[in-house]
Parts: C-alpha cells; structure tokens; sequence
C-alpha cells in the first residue's frame, strides 16, 4: 500500500505542470476511479478543505489521500513521492544547466503545453459545479469572476461560504 | 545560521502561502529578494519561468532552488524544500482528522454545501489567469485547450494529455 501511494503521487508530481490544481484530474482518476480509495463526493468535499487551508494544494491534497489511506506515514509517503520528481529537476537544473529557455523544442513544446493546463484546471472546475442547483452554480461563477478581477483574498469568500452554509443549516433545521 | 534562515524563511513561506501557486508568489519576493537578498529579480523572474516548464509548485520549485543557489550543496537544497512540506504534513493532517470526525454532521455538511462553489470559483479563477496572449499565441491554442479539455473531461490520463499537447506544440512551431 506504501509502494502504491508513492508511485502514485511520484507519476503526480512528475506531470503536474502551471498550477497545482491541474493535478486534479490527475489525482481524481488514480484514487476515485482506479484505485476506488474515495467516493466521488467525499474526494472533492476533501478537496475543499485541502484548498481552505494553507500551502501548496499539491502538497495539502498528497497529505489527506495518504492520510486517509495510512496515517501519518501514509501522508509522509504521498509528499515524498510528489516532491521528489520537481525536487530532482530542479536541482540538477540549479546545479548544471542555469537556464532551459532558449531551446526552440522546449519553447514550442511549451507553447503546445500551456493551453492544455488551462484545460486541467477548467476541467475540475466544471465538474464541481455540475452537480449544483443553479443558485449555487451562479455563485461559483461570480465567485471565479471577482477572484480573478480582484485581489481581495479568497480565504474571505471561503469563511463567508462556510457561515453562510451554517446559517442556512440553522434556519432551515434548528434540530433534527 | 544561514541554514537556520533558510529554514525559517521557508517555513514561513509554507505556513502563509494560500491560495496556491501565483498567490504564493508576493509572499516569496518579499522574502527572498526584498528581505534576504538571496536572489535578485530577475533571478526570481528567471526561476518563474522554470518553474512553469517544470513539474510542481512553484513553492517547492523556489526553495530547492534558492537552497542550492544560497549554500552551494544539496543539503541547503533539502533542508529548504522539507521546511515547505511541514506546513502542509502538521495543519493538513489535524484538518484531515476533524473532517474524517465531523464528516457526518450536519454543520459541517451545510458549510461545505456552500463553500464548494467558492472553491470551484477559485480553481475557476485560476484558469482565467491563463487566458492572456503567452498561452493563447493563436487559433491553435485555442484547438489545443479544446481537445485537451475534451479528452480531461472523457477521463484520458493528464500524462498523456501533457505529452501530447507538447508533441502537438513541436510539430505546429
């Protein structure tokens, strides 16, 4: 079980490109469709709380899948396999080749790469919205809008989205 | 005491940067440039650009980098990009308990209901940030987003959508 959380997050780490959250897909097919590991909901309930709370999302999000499958050393596990490809990478590329730029094949390469992360990230997005009620789909949209045209921090949407969720719980069904 | 500044800069780094990716990008100027004057600017700029053609967060990407470039060994190397991963190994596995605990409760369950949409907005978000003229160079691009978010959608593994994708950019640039 080890061995397959590391080489799953290791595949991860080494093809996660732009963004954390164009691992998504990634990580949704290994451990909700092959590996069975999470239901669907129950993953991308996690996923949201990966998000809300700080530092990388790649790292945040190998913690709770490795956590849940093995406890602390599961989640150990799951960071070590998605640091250490870009870790490798990186210093041999800080040690030895200064800079990759330049290379027209990586260039081109690159101009080819960069729109299909856009897809990776638009992917998940719509997959979270999809089984929404309208109203809540609606405010999804407003939401992305005014986080990409605004700086305001987005952990004040989160808080304000939790509140207003226990509210609703409170009105709708004091007790139960 | 280098390697101790190093640590907790990157520490730091790990516990404030939210939001992912870009967001954390500030947060590591102010420190590495501005504060330590490990890198210049246009070092960091340099390191941006690497990191987008490299796999993993940008977060990590800096620390292993700035790691090397400060101590000249592996171990600065290490110790900044395990300083990264605290954060995310102490907070993340205390927030996995309370959901693996509270998971059925029906509050818990109610602001979840609520801040999904959020959450989806700020991956949506991110996406947007893309749409600019170094990632949309022209109409096949646009072919490309589109084939790629056809086959993501149609669950075709993202290893491959990546490397075809670049087979794609090599064979049309």
């Amino acid at each position: 079980m080890l061995w397959q959380l590391f080489w799953s997050f290791f595949k991860i780490g080494a093809f996660t490109f732009g963004s954390g959250y164009a691992m998504i897909p990634m990580i949704e097919k290994e451990v909700v469709d092959r590996k069975k590991w999470f239901g669907s909901e129950d993953f991308y309930n996690h996923l949201a709380l990966a998000q809300s709370s700080p530092g990388p999302i790649a790292l945040n999000t190998a913690v709770f899948v490795g956590y849940r499958q093995k406890g602390w050393i599961g989640a150990l596990t799951a960071v070590l396999g998605t640091v250490i490809p870009c870790f490798t990478i990186i210093l041999v590329i800080a040690m030895f080749l200064g800079d990759i730029r330049g290379n027209e094949y990586v260039e081109a390469a690159f101009r080819g790469i960069r729109p299909a992360v856009v897809a990776l990230i638009a992917v998940p997005c719509v997959r979270m919205l999809k089984p929404l009620k309208w109203p809540l789909i609606l405010l999804g949209i407003a939401a992305a809008l005014v986080i990409w045209q605004t700086s305001i921090s987005p952990i004040w949407f989160i808080i304000a989205g939790a509140v207003a969720g226990i509210i609703e719980v409170l009105v709708k069904a004091p007790k139960e | 005491m280098i390697y101790l500044q190093l640590f907790l800069t990157f520490l730091k780094i790990g516990f404030f940067g939210f939001g992912g990716g870009y967001a954390m990008l500030s947060l590591i100027q102010n420190e590495v440039v501005l504060r330590h004057s490990w890198l210049t600017g246009s070092q960091l700029a340099d390191i941006v650009a690497i990191s987008q053609m490299t796999p993993g967060p940008i977060a990590i990407n800096s620390a292993t980098f700035v790691g090397y470039t400060v101590t000249g060994n592996i171990w600065g190397s290490m110790l900044a990009t395990s300083a990264v991963c605290i954060p995310p190994l102490t907070l993340m596995i205390a927030v996995t308990i309370f959901y693996i605990k509270l998971r059925n409760n029906r509050y818990m369950e109610g602001a979840l209901k609520w801040m999904r949409p959020i959450l989806a907005g700020m991956i949506g978000a991110a996406a947007l940030a893309f749409l600019n003229r170094e990632t949309f160079t022209d109409w096949w691009s646009v072919g490309i987003f589109a084939a790629a978010f056809a086959a993501t959608w149609f669950k075709v593994d993202a290893t491959i959508v990546i490397l075809l994708s670049a087979l794609a950019g090599i064979l049309i640039y």
